[in-house]
């Protein structure tokens, strides 16, 4: 069989059906579109017999359906917490059927960033699927006429031991769904003795579709009549058409129609950016007919943006005092009285996100809704742009969530879905909008421009008395406020609020900085620039100090107590400091571990290698990672093995975890190596992965061992806590290697090489 | 039709007589809904779009329509269509993707790779593998589920 053509949705899902899901050259029309054909927004967990909360639901046959209300961009948080659910509910993993839910405020926050999936939704979805298991005791209980002290569940059954009796849950949902449901007083959770998956984890829910061609990404999404579009964006942010030709561009084969997207109103936010559509019955029309699109811009106030201008400007203002975010005893006296001080200028560039799937997503308004398909890190926040820029309601917003092709953060900012919701209302009919490689590097909202001037006294033993840091970098919120400068609570807690060395004078500062482009989350967002400055700078005092490095680090780190932040703004990553205190012991802990495990100080290394060492926590977890890299004499870098030992708390899936800390070198190693964007006259000058590399399979580590710490902590954040001690770890060995210290990334703008 | 290219996807016979600049990849994804080949770069540098033109691996974003006369295509579709090939079976014991969207090119090039190189050295991997570019970082799992494979076809 081979191409379905121009077969009505309704057909086509009955034919689906009856190929048992999959016809080879048929669309792999996304499962949730069976919610716009009924105009429903319930999903199947809402219409299972059992459905005591939003989370779970039980068929009579058995069925357990278990929503997944975070996005799935690689963590596999989509199995993860539903695997939370089914542990309580005592289910079999076989019998399960994951829902992806749309966009909606009953889940609560669905921003899948900031690490915190498990952390913020483990004790609420134990007790959702706690709630449907306590439900099918007490139906069991019913019918046999016996109390439900008496009832125990056992793999998707309930049991009566002292009779023998049991009764399969499909059996019992009905009884169950016409019980009240219990208080969260009278449920009780299982004994961790009694896990059956938390802890040990599940591969994902998906893995036969990743590997066979069929998990359906926001990219692969369709909707019958649908036009194809592409957005010539103005090249400088905030710029405005003057004049546009689009006769060549209509003339193409496919060219429906051109469309102008008028400019945002400052601030961005997630507001499209404008420009000019091309819109086409093929993605290859639109991108032919945008190439013929003749535009004049008015490039606005940020023409004069010029990176090598700005950087100097950044590394000027973090010479001189600013902000104080945090202080302690007196740094100024300190450095008086001494000479033995010693300093150094950091720097981080832009960074894009470049996730492999660029921008993309379906949407179609209609009757006053649209409903929208788009790989998205955050559907409440496409309900809320895409609202405000139609002008309807929010709850007539439909956001369905397919897989997203890699996120990092840039995602959980929908312009580009409220680009294709706006295109539908003004041809009127589904609008897919398809972003190019190009359009993602050029169009992203980037990683800060970062520069961290570092000072310390030192005593007779190299160990600092006195330490002054100071960062400067365009801050995040200046997306939503123009007039933003400086850091807020929310990222300046990043790896710098919280420099937990023990050190008698501190101040810490952050200096002002205006932005010229979109600056959004990446990866470990602060957290990269901020580590790589405190590790190296600390890397350097150690060797300055003729010191190992490792043993330098934990004197630094000092003993083991709670750090206490009375009187800084520190939000802790939004987690209540008393469940997840900042302790030292624990950040000792993994870098002792990571010693031992490295084979520091013992390992035999080759000629041109050298180890180096970082330890850094994040998004509330603690890590050390130890890097070992080959310089060869053309300056070419390898790195044949990493070592990063995690405290992340309680880990409910190891496999996956270990798995993103893998990930995290490699993402790690791309920031070093060659993570750049700079802009000239306002525009960026990077488009694609020849000149905005990422790491590849040559080049990235050989060998990355994970080691997850056994703990009985509350679960902290595992995707984004591995980048940030990398870097700096890299940098330490290469300094290591070579003798030349790393100061600025990325490394591509050093030679390393012997010659020099 | 007269000037029509005729050619093979997964078997099947097909013909296209549109802009002959078209390339393949938007024609496996828009005009037959084959969309498990990717699109990620546009310009042969990221390899998500990796298909098979008889044992080769290619480009499909770089392939244009008026180069396939006769060609005999495979997409990610057709692999494992019956039955999962061991590749596909490698890559899930070592559970190697994350996000996924680079995967369907990842095992089409591996598979390519394994057909010349029945028994790859690192060095092998290296090189046949460089072009495929996965953001999430699961090179370590795909360099073990290529030596896996190749253990199990011997």
């Amino acid at each position: 069989m081979s191409a379905i053509e121009n077969v009505s949705r309704r057909g086509f899902l009955k034919g689906l059906g009856a190929a048992g899901a999959l016809v080879v050259g048929a669309y792999y029309t996304p499962k949730i579109l069976h919610r716009y054909e009924s105009d429903d927004v319930r999903t199947d967990a809402d219409n299972a017999t059992l459905h005591p909360n939003v989370f779970v639901g039980v068929e009579t046959d058995g069925t357990v359906w278990i929503v997944a209300h975070r996005s799935e961009m690689g963590t596999v948080i989509r199995t993860t917490l539903p695997l939370v659910v089914a542990d309580e509910l005592d289910a079999d993993w076989k019998r399960v059927k994951i829902d992806q839910a749309i966009g909606d405020p009953r889940y609560g926050d669905q921003n899948t960033d900031g690490s915190h999936s498990v952390r913020s939704f483990f004790d609420i979805v134990r007790l959702s699927g706690a709630t449907a298991r306590l439900m099918l005791i007490r139906a069991a209980a019913q019918r046999w006429g016996v109390p439900a002290s008496e009832c125990q569940t056992d793999l998707h059954v309930v049991v009566h031991s002292s009779s023998g009796r049991r009764l399969g849950y499909g059996e019992l949902a009905t009884a169950a769904s016409k019980l009240p449901v219990p208080k969260k007083e009278e449920v009780q959770l299982k004994a961790k003795s009694t896990w059956r998956y938390i802890g040990k984890g599940m591969t994902s829910y998906d893995l036969t579709d990743l590997v066979t061609g069929k998990a359906v990404y926001g990219m692969d999404a369709h909707l019958d009549g649908m036009l194809f579009a592409s957005i010539e964006h103005p090249p400088v942010l905030g710029g405005k058409i003057k004049t546009v030709d689009n006769a060549d561009a209509l003339k193409v084969t496919g060219v429906a129609q051109t469309i102008v997207i008028d400019p945002f109103k400052p601030p961005p936010a997630f507001q499209p950016l404008g420009g000019v559509a091309v819109l086409a019955d093929s993605t290859w029309a639109a991108f032919q007919g945008r190439k013929k699109l003749k535009i004049e811009w008015d490039n606005g106030l940020n023409e004069t943006y010029d990176s090598d201008q700005y950087k100097k400007d950044l590394q000027e203002t973090a010479r001189k005092s600013a902000k104080v975010i945090r202080s302690q005893g007196d740094v100024d006296v300190a450095f008086t009285s001494t000479t033995n001080t010693f300093e150094g200028d950091y720097y981080v560039p832009l960074l894009a996100h470049a996730s492999m799937e660029p921008m993309v997503a379906l949407a179609e308004f209609k009757d006053g809704k649209v409903h929208a398909w788009a790989p998205t890190q955050n559907p409440q926040a496409v309900q809320a742009i895409v609202s405000s820029e139609l002008g309807i309601r929010k709850e007539d917003v439909i956001c369905h969530v397919t897989l997203l092709g890699g996120g990092f953060g840039r995602k959980s900012k929908p312009d580009y879905v409220a680009e294709a919701a706006v295109l539908s209302r003004k041809v009127g009919r589904p609008v897919k909008v398809v972003w190019t490689r190009e359009d993602d590097i050029k169009f992203d909202y980037y990683n800060a421009v970062a520069a961290m001037y570092m000072k310390a006294a030192v005593d007779s033993k190299g160990r600092p008395v006195a330490w002054l840091q100071r960062s400067v970098f365009p801050p995040i919120t200046s997306i939503f406020d123009v007039n933003a400068v400086y850091g807020d609570p929310g990222h300046l807690q990043q790896g710098w609020t919280d420099m937990p060395y023990d050190i008698p004078n501190l101040r810490i500062e952050n200096g002002a900085a205006k932005a010229h482009v979109r600056i959004g989350w990446l990866r470990s967002v602060a957290n990269i620039y901020h580590a790589f400055a405190v590790q190296t700078f600390t890397d350097e005092l150690a060797h300055r100090a003729k010191r190992d490095p490792a043993d330098y680090l934990l004197d630094l780190i000092g003993q083991p107590r709670t750090l206490n932040f009375s009187g800084v703004d520190y939000p802790n990553y939004g987690a209540a400091y008393d469940a997840y205190p900042w302790e030292t012991g624990r950040l000792r802990r993994v870098t002792e571990m990571v010693v031992e495990k490295s084979g520091w100080g013992k390992r035999k290394l080759g000629k041109g290698a050298g180890l180096g060492i970082a330890a850094h926590r994040s998004f509330l977890t603690y890590v050390a990672t130890v890097v070992e890299v080959e310089v060869n004499d053309q300056g070419d870098i390898r790195i044949p093995r990493v070592d990063t030992v995690v405290d992340a708390g309680l880990v409910v899936n190891p496999e996956v975890t270990k798995a993103q800390f893998e990930g995290a070198a490699v993402f790690g190693t791309s920031v070093a190596r060659s993570g750049e964007i700079t802009a000239k006259s306002g525009a960026i000058e990077q488009s694609n992965f020849d000149n905005y590399p990422v790491a590849r399979i040559n080049e990235a580590p050989y060998q990355t061992n994970v080691y997850l710490v056994e703990s009985d902590a509350p679960p902290a954040g595992v995707g984004e806590p591995g980048v940030p001690p990398f870097v700096p770890a890299l940098c330490n060995a290469i300094y290591a290697a070579t003798g030349k210290r790393i100061r600025e990334l990325p490394l591509s703008r050093t030679n390393l090489g012997k010659q020099s | 039709m007269a000037n029509a290219i005729q050619f093979k996807i997964n078997g099947v016979a097909h013909s296209f007589d549109g802009d002959p600049d078209t390339p393949l990849l938007w024609y496996l994804r828009d005009t037959l809904g084959l969309t498990g080949t990717k699109f990620g770069c546009g310009v042969g540098l990221c390899g998500a779009c990796t298909v098979h033109k008889s044992d080769d691996a290619i480009r499909a974003c770089i392939t244009p329509m008026s180069s396939l006369a006769g060609a005999e295509i495979r997409t990610i579709e057709d692999i494992g269509a019956n039955g999962l090939h061991p590749v596909q079976k490698t890559w899930m014991q070592f559970n190697v993707p994350q996000c996924g969207y680079c995967q369907s090119g990842q095992i089409m090039q591996a598979i390519a790779l394994l057909k010349s190189k029945p028994k790859p050295t690192d060095e092998d991997i290296d090189e046949g593998m460089a072009a495929n570019i996965c953001r999430c970082g699961t090179y370590q799992r795909i360099r073990a589920a290529i030596k896996a494979a190749a253990e199990e076809k011997a």
